[in-house]
């Protein structure tokens, strides 16, 4: 039996841990009621954003088109832009994230294409960084962004169409988690370049448009801007997700110390217990012998 | 009068849903107004004032890009910046002029995209005199 005094003090270990981890599920409820909110406002925008460039990429798709819509007519080197969360003690999530990349990187490889990895978010890089580092090309830090804005999406979509211009890569997928509810969140792999509608776009193929100034300056006009939108409508679901993912993680550890302390006390009641009737023994047993 | 849906959205959130009988576009070539029955058109912006008429008066928002959507029934636009001229402030607009100001020296350094780069800063430049005047 474990001494008494050892016992008390993981009792009160444990009682801790499960103080802080009930703290951190009420942060992420807090954190994701506002996630998912962000994530609903910016919904409008992109699905009109979306059923548009779905016309337009329809009707517009054939000879001639921009290299962003069509490709650059190889598929050799494939950039894979890897979001993850910042911090840990979210459950699967990062973990998740980096082994569909990885995967797809796998594959990739096997089938004989270059591959190159942007990481954001510091989980995710070093996931990365662990097994793929001689594919690992740049990383962004948004530690310092408390709230993500549309300027993070630009300045990310701005980088990757440096590249595309620069001729670094023919493909490019972005990875995320897709937030299902507090319980599912699914890694999602999605091609942004060459620009593929996402599944849900409905074009509105229905309807003729006149196009100002010509159909051809609006694609490309448009098209960087589809890179910035889908990131951006990534960026707002991997935070959902990671703040849904850190509830039910944290949930589970709040209950987990809950069996644990459970569990402890009553050792510590039994060991109490033996250690009196040790004592009633002796006394009884000192007394008999006189 | 006849339906008419005015509807702005910018990613961050949708900014402003009415019923309008006119609105008028700072399209990329040069302004138009759509009122109900319009011809379907999709136009790229550049910086300007949107004005909405409805009922009520009318409402004016500076944007600072994007495109609009005009239908017989109703204009989306999706503005990638969008703030109500009543509520913008000096440094706000300042600081669309120095974007714009920054934009067009990356792409003078670039050697691309140099003209429309110039056509966005005067139209932002024109766009901060109106306001400020």
């Amino acid at each position: 039996m474990a001494n008494l005094k050892d016992l008390k003090n993981r009792i009160s270990s444990v009682k801790s841990t499960r103080k802080i981890t009930k703290a951190m599920q009420m942060v992420a409820a807090a954190k994701l009621r506002r996630a998912q909110e962000a994530a609903e406002m910016s919904r409008p925008y992109t699905e009109r954003f979306n059923a548009v460039m779905a016309g337009l990429a329809a009707s517009a798709g054939g000879e001639g088109a921009p290299k962003l819509l069509a490709g650059t007519g190889s598929d050799n080197v494939h950039l894979l832009v890897v979001m993850t969360a910042e911090r840990g003690l979210c459950g699967g999530f990062n973990g998740n994230i980096a082994k569909k990349a990885k995967a797809h990187a796998a594959d990739l490889k096997a089938a004989g294409k270059t591959v190159k990895i942007i990481t954001v978010g510091k989980k995710g890089r070093d996931a990365i960084k662990r097994d793929l580092e001689q594919d690992f090309i740049a990383h962004v830090d948004l530690t310092e962004v408390k709230r993500i804005g549309y300027e993070n999406a630009q300045d990310i979509a701005r980088d990757v169409l440096a590249r595309f211009d620069g001729e670094e890569f023919d493909v490019a997928t972005i990875f995320y988690a897709k937030f299902v509810n507090v319980v599912t969140q699914i890694p999602t792999a999605q091609q942004i370049i060459p620009f593929e509608a996402p599944e849900g776009a409905d074009a509105d193929s229905g309807t003729l448009y006149d196009y100002e100034p010509s159909e051809e300056a609006i694609l490309a006009d448009l098209l960087p801007r589809a890179v910035a939108t889908q990131i951006f409508a990534a960026l707002l679901e991997n935070g959902a997700s990671e703040q849904g993912a850190r509830m039910s993680a944290m949930d589970n550890a709040t209950r987990n110390a809950g069996e644990m302390i459970d569990k402890l006390t009553i050792e510590y009641n039994r060991s109490r217990q033996a250690v009196i009737t040790n004592e009633l023994i002796e006394i009884i047993s000192g007394a008999e012998a006189l | 009068m006849a339906d008419f849906k005015f509807d702005l959205v910018s990613p961050e959130r949708r900014l402003a849903e009415m019923d309008a009988t006119e609105v008028q576009i700072p399209g990329a070539d040069g302004d138009m107004t759509a009122m109900a029955d319009h011809a379907p058109t999709i136009t790229t912006l550049r910086p300007g004032i949107l004005a909405v008429t409805h009922a009520g008066g009318v409402e004016e928002y500076i944007v600072s890009g994007g495109f609009a959507e005009i239908s017989p029934t109703g204009v989306s636009v999706l503005a990638e910046k969008a703030i109500p001229r009543a509520e913008i402030t000096a440094e706000q607009m300042q600081k669309l002029v120095d974007e714009a100001h920054a934009a067009h020296q990356s792409a003078a350094e670039l050697g691309q995209g140099v003209d429309e780069a110039d056509m966005i800063r005067n139209a932002m430049v024109d766009v901060a005199g109106l306001v400020g005047a």
